[in-house]
């Protein structure tokens, strides 16, 4: 199989703060440095980019020594967290921006979809962007004539298809915009999170399209998403990037697995630090931890068999002396379980614990994570937040003599029981 | 084996932080050439949806602008025109001179009109200042329209004050309208180059034109006592001065023309695109981050 992409050695460095004001003198400090052949002054090798550790230096580097080939027809979805490179990647693939240093080698055409409808322009209608928009995603004249018809059918609005786009719905604009990127046929096609716009209906609509493209028509497609349901269907290798560095390159499911147990698993207990606090003006979380409520050390292992115990430390600053809180239990990929709350006592001002358990013997085993809320008893909004902690269970019996997992996102005890030498009707 | 390696290596683009200083990639421009042009047709329609008069704007700006001149530099301060007519000496001035300024004012401010698309998609940068060039040779034309018609009025109807004296300067209007393209051109792309990370320049450019158009003979002969009074040589060193004063040396035949001072404009402006070529260069590839 022949390589579509080859990136070696890729790094991005940017310079952090306030970009583009005062840094004359920095600028003149970099050049002076190149003249006299030595290292820029701004520039130093090895700063990570972690935007959660908060280093001295104001350079970080978003992408750090990159290495990775593409082969011709793969579908590569590309994960990670927020912040981890997975846009800046796709910037320097679709030559947004230039990389600080390795390269890039690409074969065939490339179109980026990083957004959709790039360059509509309002007072123009709808055929003229379809034109103008095609155009600059790199199709030509005669390609966009000759597709003209399918793409307005495929965009459904045919009937304003000459009204200004500023008349349309904010729908119909994305309809539109899609149905001109979906109609492009480059040998390389870079997508980004474009799905997350748009209804259900469509959104399923963009994913089929997607779908073909890279099965039916062998195309390369690079897809960077955080739904992980849609890169493990559309796509049969993964990139995980993390603090821009490459984790791991694969199979999809082992990628995306790989993706959700480090991201996971480094949440069981969240701190507030002197840098980092946790809460807002209402609300301080001291600590939000998972223990394992079966055992005398908390931070053992949770088994199947054990009691999961959420335990919130937290300190309430509102007038009231009690607050409701809730979660969400979800899996890893952001599928509801099921949810829980209730109004506790919590007098203003002093640290209070809260505690919840899931008894034993009714998750399965999996990765888990919680979104947490907190609202006054009048049930207004005070503090939430998505994936607090995280955390995951295992069947360490099973595990030993692996049958297999079973299906399900819960794993209840359910009684089974036989009677034998019962007449039926059957 | 090695046949397979060979044609392993032959990548169609490559993505490395280093860079030739003058290469304009003229290739992938001309691959996008359709943009182009429908680039040039977005900025015409686009400028005049939803008004009244629409195109007919071309032809109202300059003619306004032509009576003020009249009234401001005619009537009140009485600069002489070198025996033209002021409708035609200030018309054609202000043509040439619109045709100038737009190109240079719309390319100054690309970077930062466009950081929108250009954060989103590439295509080769150069093609935005191309279609203002463009779109701004369509305008000029159109108003040259007008400009003719003034002038066969002045031919037919008031032959008594005006006798048209075209010389074979005139066949050297296509140059000194890509002479001033390439000035307007290369200007702007160097202040837009720079206001992506120095933002004060974008202040400059609007008064700074506005000062150039003075320091240039559009409402005044260069070759004239007046001038020379007031500020000796020192205006002959305008570039833009040896051009408007072909163009008139080849519409009226009498501006004032040679052949090693039009050799000295360009030789302005090939200093200034090369400037302008390294800059915009280096720009394009990383302005995205600093804007």
């Amino acid at each position: 199989m022949s390589k579509a992409i080859e990136v070696s050695h890729l790094s991005k460095l940017y310079r952090l703060g306030a970009i583009g004001t005062g840094n004359l003198s920095h600028d003149f400090q970099r050049w002076f440095a190149k003249v006299r052949g030595k290292e820029d002054p701004y520039m130093v090798i090895g700063k990570q980019n972690n935007r959660e550790a908060g280093g001295k230096n104001d350079v970080v580097y978003s992408l750090n020594d990159i290495s990775f080939t593409i082969n011709q027809g793969d579908s590569v979805g590309i994960i990670g967290r927020n912040g981890a490179g997975k846009s800046t990647l796709l910037k320097v693939l679709s030559r947004i921006t230039s990389p600080t240093s390795g390269s890039v080698k690409v074969r065939g055409r490339v179109a980026s979809l990083l957004e959709v409808g790039t360059g509509f322009h309002p007072e123009l209608s709808g055929r003229e962007n379809i034109y103008l928009n095609g155009s600059i995603l790199g199709m030509r004249r005669h390609e966009i004539t000759s597709k003209l018809d399918e793409i307005i059918e495929f965009s459904g609005v045919e009937r304003y298809i000459d009204t200004p786009v500023k008349r349309y719905s904010s729908g119909m604009y994305v309809r539109l915009a899609f149905a001109v990127a979906a109609h492009l046929e480059p040998e390389i096609l870079i997508v980004d999170e474009v799905l997350a716009v748009g209804d259900a209906e469509f959104q399923k609509k963009c994913l089929g399209k997607m779908n073909q493209v890279s099965t039916s028509e062998g195309r390369t497609v690079l897809f960077v998403s955080h739904n992980l349901t849609a890169v493990e269907t559309l796509c049969n290798q993964g990139i995980y990037l993390d603090m821009g560095r490459l984790a791991m390159q694969g199979p999809t499911l082992d990628v995306v697995r790989e993706y959700v147990s480090r991201d996971l698993l480094a949440r069981r207990v969240v701190q507030s630090t002197e840098s980092k606090k946790l809460g807002n003006e209402h609300i301080t979380i001291v600590e939000a931890a998972i223990e394992n409520g079966s055992s005398e050390t908390p931070s053992d292992i949770i088994d199947i068999s054990s009691d999961v115990r959420l335990k919130i430390t937290l300190i309430n600053h509102t007038k009231d002396h009690h607050l409701s809180v809730g979660f969400d239990l979800k899996t890893a990929k952001e599928e509801v379980v099921f949810g829980s709350g209730g109004k506790l006592h919590s007098p203003p001002g002093m640290p209070t614990v809260f505690t919840c358990i899931i008894p034993g013997n009714f998750l399965n085993d999996d990765l888990y994570q919680m979104d947490i809320y907190f609202h006054t008893p009048g049930m207004s909004k005070l503090f939430a937040q998505r994936s607090m902690v995280s955390f995951e269970i295992k069947d360490q019996a099973r595990e030993n003599g692996f049958l297999g997992k079973i299906n399900g996102m819960i794993r209840p005890q359910l009684q089974w029981a036989s009677s034998a030498g019962i007449k039926t009707t059957a | 084996m090695s046949a397979n390696a060979e044609s392993q290596e032959q990548w169609d683009v490559v993505i490395e932080p280093d860079y030739p200083l003058f290469n304009l990639r003229l290739r992938e421009v001309w691959n996008y050439r359709d943009l182009l042009w429908i680039l040039v047709f977005r900025n015409f329609v686009a400028q005049y949806k939803q008004t009244l008069l629409g195109p007919v704007w071309f032809f109202i700006q300059p003619m306004l602008t032509t009576l003020t001149f009249m009234v401001i530099f005619g009537a009140i301060a009485q600069i002489p025109t070198g025996g033209i007519p002021q409708p035609l000496f200030y018309l054609s001035g202000v043509v040439i001179w619109t045709y100038f300024s737009d190109c240079l004012v719309k390319t100054s401010t690309v970077f930062k009109d466009n950081a929108g698309v250009f954060g989103k998609v590439y295509f080769p940068r150069l093609i935005i200042p191309l279609s203002i060039i463009v779109s701004n040779l369509i305008k000029f034309a159109l108003q040259s329209v007008l400009f003719l018609l003034v002038l066969l009025y002045y031919v037919y109807f008031k032959g008594d004050v005006f006798q048209l004296h075209t010389t074979s300067f005139l066949f050297m209007l296509p140059v000194f309208l890509l002479l001033m393209a390439l000035l307007g051109l290369s200007l702007g792309m160097i202040i837009s180059s720079l206001t992506t990370k120095y933002r004060d320049l974008a202040f400059l450019v609007a008064f700074g034109v506005q000062l150039l158009m003075y320091a240039t003979p559009v409402v005044y002969p260069l070759d004239s006592e007046r001038v020379r009074n007031l500020a000796g040589n020192f205006l002959q060193w305008n570039p833009l001065a040896p051009i408007f004063e072909g163009v008139r040396k080849g519409l009226f035949g009498t501006g004032f023309f040679e052949w090693w001072y039009f050799g000295y404009a360009v030789a302005v402006t090939v200093v200034l695109m090369f400037i302008a070529i390294i800059v915009f260069n280096k720009v394009e590839r990383n302005f995205i981050d600093t804007v």
